[in-house]
């Protein structure tokens, strides 16, 4: 076990570094950062609604992630088929598993980062209300698993292709089905006409469903592990498609 | 030992190695010959496990590749074709990651780091970014990869590619110190490399090993070796001329040139089994006569296009190079 999460930690490093050792780290926080303030202040008027919490601020996460997660995740497999590295990386000694979750935990955890830089968002809050910090706590917890699950839709487009523009839009679009099929408008179109069941079973596949209890404060181990599996079988996939491309 | 067993890979409807077996000891350089899309890398990419064979196996220092990839990779090194390396990180974190990988971390790490790059002269390029540096200097980034580690296996996809003549010289250097513990395998279609470090040869043609011999050996098969090219200043007595022609092993004696009294002759060699050069001296009475005395050693290239079908042709039907396995 010790060994195999050298090998993931190396793996790991190595992503990240790349990330900072590039202009991607500082355009993609920048951006993040940007949207986040652009959607909560001017899109929900935040300081007009008077109310002391994030959810104005939370909401938005979905729409934002859709295009920069993929965007982050694009390059991860890439990139390293067209330079020709993935010669190297799956002949040094490493299992694929040890390289895909390798891969994985340096995307999620710059994600993680770009989202902890929002702090400022909270020290507004406390400067202007008394704030559940309990739900504020929430609410960046969903948003952090919320973000590994297209995380892991990402990593498997990439994976796919060798092309990072294919990867992108690929991401793109089954992102979008992710986040629409729970979507309020989705769900009231489809409840006039649709069986109960499949109304049903589109939410509760949903990202959006799963995040809006998150991010009201409630964690139900329901949601946790929803994008957890969420995240699993996007690895999961990434590990099928890797072997398959090999075997070819 | 590497011992590669009916090894075959399939690409769709193409059969890219077909059934190729052959060993490699330790103490042993093997040169792996052939045209271009023959499948040598297709090859080389299954020996280091980088895609499964359709058939066949590999085994190394007795562990199946198939069962055991991790420890058998741990014993490998690989310089793939084309040196790929990471443009945007610098030639020390690009090897410390190889290290990590490896498992090396604190001191052994940096003492393995630092060898590789003394031992492939990258002193002066340490904290450059890869992609500043030029291919002589990428292909060395991706050599000190595969020493890093000093293992006892090493699989070599065209080493020397894109080198200048001293680098290739210094490479080949290097190839020659390691051979004397190692296994080394690699991959030319520089002829003179495999006269310069290899201890044995294969060629390797539409997927099929068709030669695996020493170069020497090699030579042999080329329908020059053992001509015997003499120059005599007074010319060529009809007496002469029959005793070369008694000689075993002189199949024919021809003269290629004259002006005045100077003559050039070419002893044309039985095959396989020509005459040797002091049993042709020794029917020269004159010797002051004789201003030049050549044996032909028999050329590689001349073996190689004869064994690999001679034209672009056989490349051609067999132009599956799988240089990009992921399209």
């Amino acid at each position: 076990m010790a060994t195999f999460m050298t090998g993931v930690k190396a793996v790991a490093k190595r992503e990240l570094n790349a990330y900072f050792n590039s202009a991607v780290a500082y355009v993609f926080i920048v951006i993040f950062l940007l949207l986040c303030g652009f959607f909560t202040f001017y899109v929900s008027n935040w300081f007009e609604a008077g109310q002391a919490d994030l959810r104005a601020f939370f909401q938005w996460h979905p729409w934002i992630y859709i295009m920069l997660v993929p965007a982050i995740a694009m390059r991860l497999w890439a990139e390293e088929k067209r330079l020709g590295t993935l010669e190297i990386v799956l002949t040094l000694p490493l299992r694929p598993s040890q390289v895909i979750l390798g891969k994985f935990i340096a995307a999620w955890l710059f994600l993680g980062l770009a989202l902890a830089l929002t702090f400022p968002m909270v020290l507004t809050v406390i400067y202007l209300g008394q704030p559940d910090m309990g739900a504020i706590a929430c609410g960046y917890l969903g948003s952090f698993l919320m973000a590994g699950a297209f995380l892991g839709i990402g990593t498997a487009t990439s994976a796919m292709t060798g092309n990072q523009v294919v990867s992108f839009i690929l991401a793109v679009v089954l992102c979008l089905f992710f986040i629409l099929a729970g979507y309020p408008p989705t769900i009231n179109i489809l409840s006039g006409w649709a069986p109960l069941w499949l109304v049903k079973a589109l939410e509760n596949i949903s990202f959006i469903s799963h995040f809006a209890s998150v991010s009201r404060g409630v964690v139900d181990l329901r949601d946790v592990l929803y994008f957890l599996s969420f995240m699993i079988l996007g690895l999961y996939c990434n590990s099928l498609l890797l072997a398959w491309q090999r075997q070819r | 030992m590497i011992k590669v067993d009916r090894l075959t890979k399939v690409f769709g409807t193409t059969t890219a190695v077909d059934r190729v077996s052959f060993t490699v000891k330790r103490g042993e350089v093997l040169g792996f010959l052939g045209p271009n899309g023959a499948g040598k890398s297709t090859t080389m990419r299954m020996i280091t496990g980088f895609f499964p064979p359709t058939s066949g196996s590999v085994t190394i220092d007795g562990l199946p590749l198939a069962d055991r990839p991790v420890e058998v990779r741990r014993k490998l090194g690989y310089l793939p074709e084309n040196a790929p390396v990471y443009p945007d990180m610098t030639v020390e974190a690009f090897l410390a990651f190889c290290a990590e990988a490896r498992g090396y971390s604190g001191s052994p790490k940096k003492q393995r780091v630092k060898s590789a790059i003394a031992k492939c002269f990258l002193d002066s390029v340490v904290h450059q970014r890869i992609g500043t540096l030029s291919k002589g200097y990428r292909q060395r980034v991706c050599f000190a990869q595969s020493i890093l580690h000093d293992p006892p296996y090493l699989i070599m996809d065209e080493p020397t590619d894109g080198l200048d003549p001293n680098q290739k010289h210094e490479v080949r250097q290097m190839i020659r110190r390691m051979s004397r513990d190692k296994a080394i395998l690699l991959s030319t279609h520089i002829l003179d490399e495999v006269d310069a470090v290899c201890h044995r040869a294969l060629i390797i043609a539409g997927g099929r090993l068709i030669a695996d011999d020493t170069p020497e050996g090699l030579r042999r098969r080329s329908a020059s070796y053992g001509t015997v090219t003499l120059v005599l200043k007074n010319g060529l007595t009809d007496k002469l001329k029959k005793r070369f022609e008694a000689l075993d092993g002189v199949k024919q004696v021809e003269v290629i040139n004259e002006t005045g009294p100077e003559v050039t002759l070419r002893l044309v060699p039985a095959a396989r089994q020509p005459a040797s050069a002091a049993r042709i001296l020794a029917q020269l009475d004159r010797e002051r006569d004789l201003v030049s005395f050549a044996v032909d050693r028999g050329r590689l290239d001349d073996v190689f296009r004869t064994l690999t079908g001679g034209s672009s042709e056989i490349t051609g039907r067999t132009a599956n190079d799988p240089g990009q396995p992921h399209p």
